[in-house]
């Protein structure tokens, strides 16, 4: 039980755990809080694999851009004033989902052991974001294009259903 | 006695401590963290006086650049001023709103503190004087060599979001929460051109470790990157939440927005992260821009001039404060999107392309330094002529649409001052 | 750990500093709560309407907008890191074609008005 477990079972504890009352809390604010807790966990996990750059862009692009888009979301709601309406937290197909959660675990830990992942033991070479830009223009340039053609369509796309809103309804205070 | 690297009188403290513990027999994976302590209560030690001597300097340099004297009672010179405004902040009486949301509302002037103080982990304060160090090879005056050091900084910006929105929200007030949606909309503009502007450093030097990023610099890259300097630093200002992009918490705005509700102690540390920010912001310039710890004379440590360029560049930030008026929010709004942005991607491509064409012809900074800075220098002046240029004619043309819409009001003639145009807009 | 470790170091010990102020001024500030001190502030009249107001739909945007961005520096950042190390032509030109798409994107943000703070 090396110093480096203790830390990795802390930190899959942290974001497990906030996971789970993200999803249980009745505050969606307090929810969205615990997200971005969880997203700190994942990035710690990525720091401690050594994949620095990858936990860097985690923290900006989820923590900094996508957490800050969800919380803006839950104000843009009207339930986002204060905890939700009393309504139960568990819907009547609890039951039924807890069942094939259960069922899921138990074959995916049957499953999954079976195969033989290329696990790499040698370390993280010291170059490796300069040999992931090489990979960028190199090998993987079409993904490269399409991504930029992807983000060109999400920000056509958000911006239109946006204006569209913002035309009907007078613009309120803010 | 232990072999002291280089003449640097910190890392030969540090070499002296490291050697002491290894005699009383503690193994190096203690040690390391022990010495990793012991460092990072340096930085945080520092960042705070550092916070106290910039608010003694920044009251002096607002007083004489409004032709007054400033604080002088507390202490010589009012030096003891930030003690007796610390003493104060404690001694007050720390109010929580109704139906605050107490978590919350308590932990965000902690993560906004730390959020600032982070960035300080990064910052280097001295090359690497090479050889051994009491068992490991030495390592340069900084809190951590990060190979992605520049980046590391603007992941931690993120985390400064994340405290607004939470003071904003758990205040239990309309006004703090507008406030925090308004600062937020305003960092998250303002990042886009200082994350262009690094990716341009970044590009020309090739490496986003900060201790590279210095010695890298054979020429200071203020001079060839011109342009990219000026939008990181503009963005860094806003960034900070300084005047002239402090609408968001200026006190006569919306009422110190999103902090509206924090007294004492709590109200402070919001103000401390944006003060340590801003000299964060100070290093980096430094660091990126204006060749870090290199100075002529050998006897002074690096980290003196170190701080001597960073407090210039500070000085600076203040002169630009204490001159400028508060722009308005459309106005900070636009300057970003429809000025900086394209600002910045410009400077991005043609930096780009240059430095190929350089590079092919023979010309690259390893092979010419000199030659490749003063035409990348030319190139910077004319995108800003250029960029100068357009914004005038942009400004002329709003300018002269408002003094038409100003004309066609009956009962205003149209010779009235334009700033009569700019009240519907600033209806908001 | 490439100095991460040194970052969770310094998170707790930097958490640990700022505390010692809010720790003394706990013990050292007076304490009277009353009911017209604990209101929310609302430049010094009653509170009146919903405190949780509805915002723009614009803030959002600027987010969104700000996201797109972001992504692309994520990109840009390691074929940045490589750029120096470039032989030919083709790296430079793929970048130029990725960064023109998103000025498009900004182009026609601009144009249809997504850009105005109204």
């Amino acid at each position: 039980m090396t110093l480096t477990h203790i830390i990795f079972i802390v930190f899959a504890a942290i974001t497990l755990l906030s996971a789970l009352f993200c999803v249980t809390t009745r505050n969606m604010f307090h929810a969205a809080l615990y997200l971005v807790i969880s997203l700190f966990g994942v990035a710690a996990t990525f720091a401690m694999l050594d994949a620095s750059f990858l936990a860097a862009a985690q923290l900006i692009v989820y923590v900094g851009a996508v957490a800050i888009l969800i919380i803006f979301a839950v104000m843009l709601t009207r339930g986002g004033a204060g905890s939700l309406p009393a309504k139960q937290q568990f819907n009547t197909q609890a039951g039924l989902a807890a069942v094939v959660t259960v069922v899921t675990l138990f074959i995916l830990l049957r499953v999954v052991p079976f195969f033989n992942y290329p696990v790499q033991v040698a370390a993280v070479p010291i170059d490796i974001v300069e040999q992931l830009g090489q990979a960028l223009v190199g090998d993987f340039v079409l993904p490269f294009e399409v991504a930029s053609v992807l983000l060109l369509a999400a920000l056509i796309g958000a911006i239109y259903i946006a204006r569209e809103r913002r035309k009907g309804e007078e613009v309120e205070e803010g | 006695m232990p072999q002291i690297p280089g003449n640097d009188i910190l890392i030969a403290l540090a070499t002296w401590l490291r050697q002491w513990l290894l005699t009383i027999g503690l193994d190096p994976a203690s040690i390391d963290i022990l010495m990793a302590v012991i460092r990072a209560l340096l930085l945080g030690t520092l960042a705070l006086l550092v916070f106290m001597l910039i608010t003694w300097l920044e009251r002096k340099v607002v007083a004489r650049i409004q032709d007054r004297i400033g604080p002088n009672l507390a202490g010589p010179w009012g030096l003891l001023q930030p003690i007796a405004d610390g003493i104060k902040a404690i001694t007050k009486e720390d109010t929580t709103p109704d139906g605050a949301d107490v978590t919350i509302f308590n932990a965000s002037p902690i993560v906004a503190g730390v959020a600032a103080l982070l960035v300080y982990a990064v910052i280097p304060f001295g090359p690497n004087p090479g050889g051994d160090c009491a068992g490991t090879p030495c390592g340069p005056l900084t809190g951590t060599d990060m190979s992605i050091g520049l980046f590391y900084i603007l992941a931690v910006g993120a985390v400064s979001l994340i405290a607004v929105l939470m003071a904003g929200w758990s205040s239990n007030n309309k006004y703090a929460l507008l406030g925090s949606f308004r600062a937020v909309a305003e960092l998250l503009s303002y990042e886009v051109p200082q994350v262009l502007s690094i990716t341009a450093m970044v590009m020309i030097a090739g490496t986003m470790n900060m201790t590279r990023l210095v010695e890298v610099q054979s020429v200071p890259f203020i001079f060839p990157l011109f342009v990219t300097a000026l939008v990181f630093f503009i963005s860094g200002i806003a960034e900070s939440g300084r005047s002239p992009f402090d609408l968001v918490e200026a006190e006569s705005e919306i009422v110190a927005g999103y902090h509206i509700e924090y007294s004492g102690m709590k109200f402070s540390l919001f103000f401390l992260g944006e003060f340590v920010h801003a000299f964060a912001v100070c290093a980096v310039v430094t660091t990126v821009f204006l060749n870090g710890w290199v100075g002529p004379f050998s006897f002074v440590p690096p980290w003196i001039w170190f701080f001597i360029k960073s407090f210039a560049v500070f000085f600076v930030m203040m002169w630009i404060k204490f001159t400028m008026p508060r722009f308005r929010i459309d106005q900070l709004m636009a300057f970003n999107w429809k000025f900086l942005v394209p600002v910045s991607l410009v400077n991005l491509l043609v930096l780009a392309v240059l430095d190929t064409v350089l590079r092919m012809m023979g010309l690259g900074r390893a092979a010419n330094p000199w030659v490749w800075g003063l035409i990348l220098f030319a190139a910077n002046l004319l995108m800003l002529f250029i960029a100068l240029w357009a914004l005038g004619r942009a400004a002329r043309r709003t300018r002269s649409t408002e003094r038409r819409i100003v004309a066609r009001m009956d009962d205003v003639t149209p010779a009235a001052p334009v700033t009569a145009a700019s009240a519907p807009a600033a209806g908001n | 750990m490439d100095g991460w470790a040194f970052v969770g170091i310094f998170v707790v010990v930097g958490a640990a500093l700022l505390s010692v102020p809010l720790i003394l001024a706990a013990l050292l500030a007076p304490r009277k709560p009353n009911p017209i001190k604990s209101e929310t502030y609302e430049c010094g009249i009653e509170t009146y309407g919903d405190t949780r107001v509805q915002f723009k739909a614009q803030y959002y945007v600027y987010a969104l907008m700000f996201a797109i961005f972001d992504i692309e520096t994520i990109f840009l950042l390691p074929w940045a890191i490589a750029y120096q190390g470039f032989r030919t032509i083709f790296p430079l030109l793929e970048m130029i074609v990725f960064i023109l798409i998103l000025v498009g994107g900004l182009a026609y943000a601009w144009r249809k008005g997504a850009l105005e703070w109204l």
